[in-house]
C-alpha cells in the first residue's frame, strides 16, 4: 500500500520476471462502442446501466479517493487512471518487471446489470476490447473472460466463444452475486469453464442487491471492503459444501483481491461441522478443508499484514506455498508494490512461487 | 494445575421445553394471543432441534431435548465439568418476532422464566438479559428492569440483527449496558431479517452455522467503526459461540484498512487490533482448529492476546467430545486465566465465593 513512482531502472532489481495476477485497465463507454450494438448502445445513452444500487453514477460507499485509484496514476497526458497504456508500461509494467499481466477489467463490464441481455452484450464488448485495445498492443496482458454471471445461458455462451483463445487467463466472476456460488444456476459456467480449460477468478465487489453483510447494510467503505472477504467466505463454503468439486474435478477457482489469512480457519470450522453431520452431506467424499486446499488459489493484494511478520508466513504455510499469487491491484489506492509487500522471511524458493512460479503452473501462459 | 472447581462457565444454553413453560410469565394479552393464534414454538432454525449439533446424543432426554432443566445442565457443566459459576445464554428465538410489542413480550417472559426456573434453583448459575432491539426504548426498558436482579451478568443479542449493531440508534442499549456493568453479550444465531450469508440462502446447515462467523466479522468492524468504544469506553463485548480462529486474518484485513482509509472514521484514533483487543472478549467454544496442538497453540499466539478468551463448554451444543472442553494445546500458562481470570476481569457482577483468587 503506497503510492510511490518507481523509476524504470528498478527493473533491473527485479531478479525473475513478476506475473502480476490483477490488474485493472480502464476503458470508456466510448471504447466499448465498436462492439455494441446500436440497441444497446442507444440504451446506454438513454436508461444508462442499473446495477442493483441506487445511483446513475458513482459508488453507494463513496471511495477513499476518485474511482478507488493511486493519485500518482492520472496519465499525465490525460485520461483515467491504467486507460493509457504507455504510461502504465512506464510506471507499472516496465518499472516492475512484470513479465505477464492478467487484466480484471470492472467497469465498464456490465457485470450484475439488472438487465441479462445488456449485461451480456456489455461483456462481449468489454471482452472484444481487452483483446484489441490491450493484449494485441502488449501481449503480456492477458485477458479475463468477462461473463455475464447472473444469466447461466448467456455466461456460458461466451466462454464457448473464447474457449481455446490463449489470450485469455480466466473466466471472471465479481464476488457479489445474487446467490451463493455453489448453487446449481451456476454449475453449467463451471462446466464450461472446465470445458474450455480455463480457471475460474472471483474478484471481489460487486453488487448483489442484498445488504452487504448477514446482518444489514454497515454505515462506511472500511466495511464494505473489508466485508467483501465475509461474503467470499460464504461462497467458498457454498461451492465446497454443495458438491461443486465432486461434479467438476479439473475446476480451480483463484480468489483474487479477497485476502488470503482467512482460509484456513474457514476450513477448520466446515471441517468441524461435517465431521458431525456428514448424513447432511452424503455427496462429499472428502474433509471440506481437502477441497479448500485442492480447488482454490489466492491472490496476495491487499496482502495481509500481521503485527508479528511471522504469523501470516505460518498462514502462508498452512494454505500451501504452492497456492499462493502475488497481484499488485494496479492502479488501485491499495497497490500491492511488488518490491515490497510480500513480509520479510520468505525463502528464495517461496517468493519465486508467489511472484511467478505458481501462476505460470497454473495459467501456462504463452 | 488450576482449581477447576471455580471455573467460570460463559457459554450454557437452557432449553425452553415448549411454550407452555413461558405462558405463566406471559400477560393476559399475550397468553391469550398464544392459545387463540396458535403460538406453539419460537424454536429457531438456527439450531434445528434434532440436528447434531444442537446437543450430544447422550445428553437428549426423553423429550429429545437436552438441557431442560437446571439439575441436567449443572449436573454436566458444575458437577462433571467444574464450572463453579456457569452464564446461563437461552436462545429461544423471543428476539425474532417482527412486532416489536410481541417481541418485548416474550422477552419479558423468558428473563422472568430464566430467573425463577433456572437461578432460584441453583446458586451457581447466573444469567443474560435477552433483549429485541427492534425497539430501543424497549430493549433499555428491560436491561434496566431485570438490572436489579444482580445474578443477571450481561445483555444477550443474536449476531445478525436488522441492522450492525454499532449503528447509532442502538447507542442507548449501549449507554443502559455501561450504566449496569453488563457486557453486551452477542451469540451465534439470526433473527432473520435478511438471508443468513450476505450471498443468499445456502442450501445446507453446515453452510448456515458456518455464516455466523461472517456476522461476528461485521459486528466486530461496525461496532468499531461507527465509534461506539469512543462514546462508551467502558463497554466490554462478549462474541458467544462466535468460533476463534477467524479473528486473527480478520484483524490483519481490519486494521490494514484503517490505515490507508482511516479519514472516513476519524473517531477510530487506533488500530482497530488494539480496540478489539481491548473491548472484545470470546468464548472458547467452538474453537474451530483441528485436533492438532502446534495449530492450536500457533493461532493461541496470533491473537496476541491472552486477556481475549473465556472458558465456556457450549453445553448441550456438541462441539467437542469427551471432556474436552478446552483444546489440545492450549499452553498450560493459559489455563488459570481462561478458566477464572478472564471471565472474572469481563463480568463485573461475578464474584467468586469466597473472593479469594489462589494461582
Amino acid at each position: 500500500m503506497n503510492i510511490e513512482v518507481r523509476r524504470p531502472e528498478r527493473a533491473a532489481k527485479a531478479r525473475i520476471g513478476i506475473i502480476d495476477c490483477d490488474i485493472h485497465p480502464k476503458s470508456s463507454l466510448d471504447d466499448l462502442r465498436p462492439y455494441l450494438s446500436n440497441r444497446w448502445w442507444n440504451y446506454l445513452q438513454t436508461y444508462g446501466q442499473r446495477q442493483r444500487h441506487g445511483y446513475v453514477k458513482g459508488f453507494p460507499y463513496p471511495k477513499s479517493q476518485p474511482l478507488a485509484c493511486r493519485r500518482d496514476a492520472w496519465p499525465p497526458g490525460g485520461g483515467l487512471p491504467a486507460s493509457d497504456l504507455d504510461f502504465m508500461r512506464e510506471q507499472h509494467l516496465d518499472s516492475y518487471g512484470i513479465e505477464w499481466g492478467v487484466m480484471n477489467p470492472l467497469s465498464p463490464s456490465g457485470q450484475g446489470e439488472q438487465n441479462d441481455e445488456l449485461s451480456a452484450a456489455m461483456a462481449f464488448a468489454a471482452n472484444e476490447y481487452q483483446l484489441e485495445g490491450w493484449n494485441k498492443r502488449d501481449p503480456r496482458l492477458k485477458a479475463s473472460v468477462i461473463i455475464p454471471y447472473e444469466n447461466t445461458e448467456f455466461a456460458c455462451a461466451e466462454i464457448r466463444k473464447r474457449a481455446g483463445d490463449r489470450r485469455f487467463a480466466h473466466v471472471l466472476f465479481l464476488s457479489r452475486t445474487s446467490e451463493l456460488l455453489g448453487k446449481r444456476r451456476y454449475w453449467p459456467i463451471f462446466e464450461s469453464a472446465v470445458e474450455a480449460g480455463l480457471p475460474v477468478g472471483i474478484h471481489v465487489f460487486g453488487y448483489s442487491g442484498r445488504p452487504m453483510s448477514n446482518t444489514g447494510w454497515p454505515s462506511f467503505y472500511i466495511e464494505e471492503i473489508t466485508e467483501h472477504s465475509a461474503s467470499l467466505q460464504a461462497s467458498v463454503a457454498s461451492l465446497i459444501i454443495e458438491g461443486v468439486f465432486e461434479r467438476y474435478p479439473e475446476l480451480k477457482i483463484v480468489l483474487i483481491e479477497a485476502g488470503f489469512a482467512w482460509i484456513p480457519a474457514l476450513g477448520w470450522r466446515l471441517d468441524q461441522n461435517w465431521k458431525r453431520m456428514k448424513d447432511e452431506v452424503p455427496h462429499l467424499r472428502r474433509a471440506p478443508s481437502e477441497y479448500l486446499r485442492e480447488h482454490f488459489w489466492v491472490s496476495t493484494q491487499p496482502m495481509e499484514e500481521s503485527e508479528d511478520p511471522d504469523h501470516v508466513i505460518e498462514v502462508m504455510d498452512w494454505i500451501g506455498w504452492d497456492k499462493i499469487l502475488f497481484a499488485s491491484d494496479y492502479p488501485h489506492w491499495d497497490f500491492d508494490d511488488p518490491f515490497r509487500a510480500l513480509p520479510p522471511g520468505l525463502t528464495e524458493e517461496q517468493r519465486n512461487k508467489i511472484y511467478a512460479g505458481n501462476a505460470r503452473a497454473l495459467y501456462r501462459f504463452a | 494445575m488450576t482449581n477447576l472447581d471455580q471455573a467460570i462457565d460463559c457459554d450454557v444454553h437452557p432449553t425452553v421445553a415448549g411454550m407452555q413453560a413461558l405462558l405463566p410469565y406471559l400477560d393476559d394479552f399475550w397468553r391469550e394471543a398464544v392459545e387463540e393464534r396458535g403460538i406453539n414454538s419460537l424454536e429457531t432454525v438456527s439450531y434445528p432441534p434434532n440436528a447434531p449439533l444442537t446437543s450430544r446424543p447422550q445428553w437428549r432426554g426423553s423429550s429429545g431435548r437436552a438441557a431442560t432443566s437446571a439439575s441436567d445442565l449443572a449436573a454436566q457443566v458444575c458437577d462433571r465439568w467444574h464450572a463453579g459459576i456457569a452464564i446461563c445464554n437461552c436462545l429461544y428465538g423471543v428476539s425474532l418476532p417482527f412486532s416489536e410489542d410481541m417481541a418485548a413480550a416474550f422477552t419479558r417472559a423468558l428473563n422472568d422464566w430464566l430467573a425463577k426456573e433456572w437461578l432460584d434453583r441453583d446458586p451457581r448459575l447466573r444469567g443474560s438479559i435477552v433483549v429485541s432491539l427492534q425497539n430501543t426504548e424497549y430493549a433499555v426498558d428491560e436491561i434496566e428492569r431485570c438490572a436489579k436482579d444482580a445474578r443477571f451478568v450481561q445483555i444477550l443479542v443474536l449476531a445478525m440483527q436488522e441492522t450492525p449493531l454499532g449503528r447509532r440508534a442502538l447507542w442507548p442499549v449501549y449507554a443502559a449496558a455501561e450504566r449496569n456493568r453488563l457486557p453486551l453479550g452477542i451469540h451465534a444465531g439470526s433473527t432473520f431479517r435478511h438471508s443468513t450469508t450476505s450471498l443468499g440462502w445456502p442450501s445446507y446447515y453446515i453452510e448456515d452455522y458456518a455464516s455466523h462467523t461472517q456476522a461476528f466479522q461485521s459486528q466486530v468492524a461496525s461496532l468499531v467503526c461507527e465509534g461506539v468504544f469512543a462514546k462508551h469506553p467502558g463497554l466490554k463485548v462478549v462474541l458467544l459461540e462466535s468460533g476463534v480462529t477467524w479473528l486473527p486474518a480478520f484483524l490483519w484485513r481490519f486494521a490494514k484498512f484503517w490505515r490507508g482509509v482511516r479519514s472516513e472514521v476519524p473517531w477510530v484514533d487506533r488500530s482497530p487490533a488494539e480496540i478489539v483487543r481491548d473491548h472484545f472478549r470470546l468464548t472458547l467454544q467452538p474453537f474451530d482448529a483441528p485436533a492438532d496442538s502446534d495449530i492450536v497453540e500457533r493461532t493461541i499466539d496470533h491473537l496476541r492476546s491472552d486477556d481475549m478468551l473465556l472458558y465456556a463448554s457450549d453445553y448441550p451444543h456438541w462441539q467437542f467430545d469427551a471432556d474436552e472442553v478446552i483444546p489440545a494445546g492450549m499452553p498450560l500458562s493459559l489455563r488459570r486465566k481462561i478458566l477464572v481470570e478472564n471471565p472474572l476481569a469481563t463480568y463485573d457482577r461475578i464474584k467468586l465465593p469466597g473472593a479469594q483468587i489462589k494461582a
